[in-house]
């Protein structure tokens, strides 16, 4: 889910999201009539809400959540495609071991900012362990040794120690988020860079930037290509609360702290 | 992934319901009716299918013109999923339950089952799935029988419009589970007068066979919530709370298989418990029928008269409504009333006797085509009904020991049962 996007791809989206909505707006018809009361409203049904989360900005979600859509369709699904229509599958799952292994180094961080000794231990056996034995993490021989895999960000780690989710946010390209995870996600991500420029393992090449673009955009088509979710697929009319409350449900539940055992 | 799975079929052989699996000779293991319907199958417990399917999924325009208010600007038209053979093969059209989409994952199984053994597959969603209402229901109120079944035949026309030309069919099969199985048996009657198909052979699978008295079964199942189906938010924010408490204590890697099945080991939630939690998915199932029907007709059920919604307003409030809804309330206010302006004289009995497999019992019977697959501890049937799909269709109703309703429809004899008859 890291993706770096460039300033001037920033730039390009932005107007789209900007223009996106207004298009949407001109589309209201001409007689318009009274409106009458449903017959049935919330106020007749005594009992507690359900499956709600905090969403002040709901209006700008909606519209985000509708971006990604337009964004899938026209421009990131046609380019997955492409790369699954002219790769094998073997080689596919070969470039998603790569950079899963990658996201070792956010999962240790991670687990050592929550001082979690043993999976930190887990975490670093089966980066060093992918890294070599699996040629780079091309190969995943750390499951089948018992190391699982425990995914880590630093919206967790702020989640551990005991932040708030905060309002749920929905993220241009990113999709659901809330305010505290994007904070995690600018942090990761920030880790993620200043590793890379410290290594700075293209340096010779003479082409870093171009190498590091190349390595980072196919970063992003791997991620969506690993994720099946696509917007409004479902067509159940209430697909974004369903989507909004299981994101937050699962993040709650799994950044919280294990209780003591009674 | 293979640790995982290692434990989960070692959870499976520990438990003390295999030995249940031994005495009657058929091998899906979850005896429990509501435990079967929310677990489905095992996943080492279904057949493997090929990697590699011809697959595309076909988007049509089942009714030309077809207005769509705002808040659906996503719907580009009825959508179903298509697999084909590369050489000449049969075709089997399968419909979807209530709710339910094209590519619904017992859907999409069924379709791999089908790809394998050499068939052309064209997948329908339900006739009660928010897409089919905005897309190709003519009335865009679901609930008829014999309407929706006349919409799927469109739909189906249509679809085969398309594909027409890419493939080559030697025969038309049709085959649905639940709502859709019903369905099925009025689409192939349908087929008698239009002749577009011919159907060959039709199966039904966990059907009701009257949908008034399955819905108020399954109905039914929310009154084992406390103080009952209208404290649904306050049952389902306490079994939202035991969830997350059972993750916490326990030492879980994260929502997963494994965690999901250690809650029925650990028989986290109890059988009361379990029936509220399938009652309630059904209900925000529903909710997304009545809403997208009542956006359509404008009828100002849950939604006012008039009011224009547009794709960022929010529409929570009428998610609460329309899940506290029942069928009844959905039958008696807006289904039944439509139809009887419709077709004056029309008593509510006499409606619901035409929903049902009853009223075309005489067709059903005279022709060896069909053929049903449920089973014995289904809750959408009474043993009446049991006994009546048997006497209905004799040895071509074939009953399975367990499975609740529709649990082991993935389980790969029930797979091989469901092509073999085609065969």
């Amino acid at each position: 889910m890291k993706i770096v996007i460039r300033y001037r791809a920033c730039l390009t989206i932005l107007s789209l999201m900007l223009t996106l909505p207004l298009a949407g707006c001109a589309t209201t018809s001409a007689d318009i009539h009274a409106e009458v009361p449903a017959r049935h409203t919330i106020s007749e049904f005594k009992d507690q809400s359900f499956a709600e989360v905090a969403d002040p900005w709901e209006g700008f979600n909606r519209s985000m959540y509708r971006f990604n859509f337009y964004f899938d369709k026209y421009l990131f699904l046609p380019v997955v495609y492409g790369y699954e229509f002219i790769t094998p599958t073997f080689v596919q799952k070969r470039v998603s071991g790569f950079y899963n292994n990658l996201g070792e180094v956010r999962n240790l961080t991670n687990s050592l900012f929550q001082l979690k000794g043993k999976e930190s231990v887990t975490t670093l056996g089966r980066f060093v362990t992918n890294s070599t034995l699996g040629l780079g993490g091309l190969f995943d021989p750390a499951t089948s040794f018992g190391l699982e895999r425990h995914d880590q960000d630093f919206g967790k780690t702020l989640g551990y120690w005991g932040a708030d989710s905060g309002p749920y946010l929905v993220l241009p390209i990113f999709g659901p988020s809330s305010l505290r995870d994007t904070g995690g996600l600018a942090v990761d991500s920030a880790i993620t860079y200043g590793i890379y420029a410290a290594i700075d393992p293209f340096a010779n090449t003479g082409n870093s930037f171009a190498i590091s673009s190349g390595i980072t955009t196919m970063n992003a088509i791997d991620s969506r290509h690993q994720q099946s979710f696509r917007y409004y697929e479902s067509g159940y009319p209430f697909e974004y609360y369903m989507v909004r409350f299981f994101y937050h449900e699962k993040r709650q539940i799994e950044s919280g702290k294990p209780l003591p055992a009674e | 992934m293979m640790y995982l799975k290692l434990l989960f079929i070692a959870c499976l052989v520990l438990l003390p319901l295999s030995s249940h699996a031994a005495d009657d000779g058929y091998g899906y293991p979850i005896p429990g009716s509501y435990e079967a319907t929310i677990l489905g199958t095992p996943a080492s417990l279904m057949p493997v299918f090929p990697a590699e399917m011809n697959t595309r999924q076909l988007v049509l325009e089942v009714i030309p013109g077809r207005r769509k208010p705002p808040i659906f600007f996503y719907d580009e038209g009825l959508r179903c999923s298509f697999a084909y053979q590369e050489k000449k093969a049969p075709l089997v059209f399968l419909i979807a339950g209530a709710g339910a989409s094209d590519r619904a994952p017992k859907l999409l199984t069924m379709m791999k089952a089908f790809y394998q053994a050499g068939y052309h597959v064209i997948t329908l969603p339900s006739p009660s799935h928010a897409n089919f209402i905005i897309s190709a229901s003519q009335s865009r109120i679901p609930g008829d029988l014999t309407e929706d079944s006349a919409d799927l035949y469109r739909a189906m026309e249509v679809a085969w419009k398309q594909v027409e030309g890419d493939i080559e069919v030697s025969s038309f099969n049709l085959c649905g589970y639940s709502l859709g199985g019903s369905q099925a048996a009025f689409v192939a009657k349908l087929d008698e007068e239009r002749r577009v198909f011919n159907f060959r052979k039709v199966l039904m699978i966990n059907p009701p066979v009257s949908l008034y008295s399955s819905a108020t079964r399954i109905e039914d199942l929310m009154k084992q919530i406390p103080g009952g189906p209208k404290k649904q938010g306050i049952f389902f924010n306490r079994m939202l709370s035991k969830f997350s408490q059972f993750y916490r204590y326990g030492n879980f890697v994260a929502i997963n298989d494994d965690f999901l099945y250690s809650i029925y080991t650990q028989r986290l939630f109890t059988p009361e418990e379990t029936a509220g939690l399938i009652g309630l998915t059904y209900r925000i199932n529903l909710a997304g029928m009545i809403f997208s029907s009542d956006v359509m007709t404008n009828s100002g059920y849950v939604v006012p008269k008039n009011r224009v919604l547009s794709p960022t307003d929010s529409i929570f409030d009428y998610f609460l409504v329309s899940t506290h809804l029942s069928f009844m309330d959905y039958f008696n206010e807006y289904l039944y009333p439509y139809f009887q302006k419709q077709r004056p004289g029309l008593t509510k009995q006499a409606f619901v006797d035409t929903l049902s497999l009853k009223s075309i019992a005489g067709y059903l019977k005279s022709s060896a085509k069909f053929g049903v697959m449920t089973n014995e501890n289904d809750f959408i049937l009474t043993r009446e009904e049991q006994d009546y799909l048997r006497q209905l269709f004799g040895e071509r109703a074939k009953f399975y020991p367990r499975g609740g309703h529709l649990g082991n429809l993935e389980y790969k004899e029930n797979l091989a049962y469901m092509v073999a008859f085609f065969k």
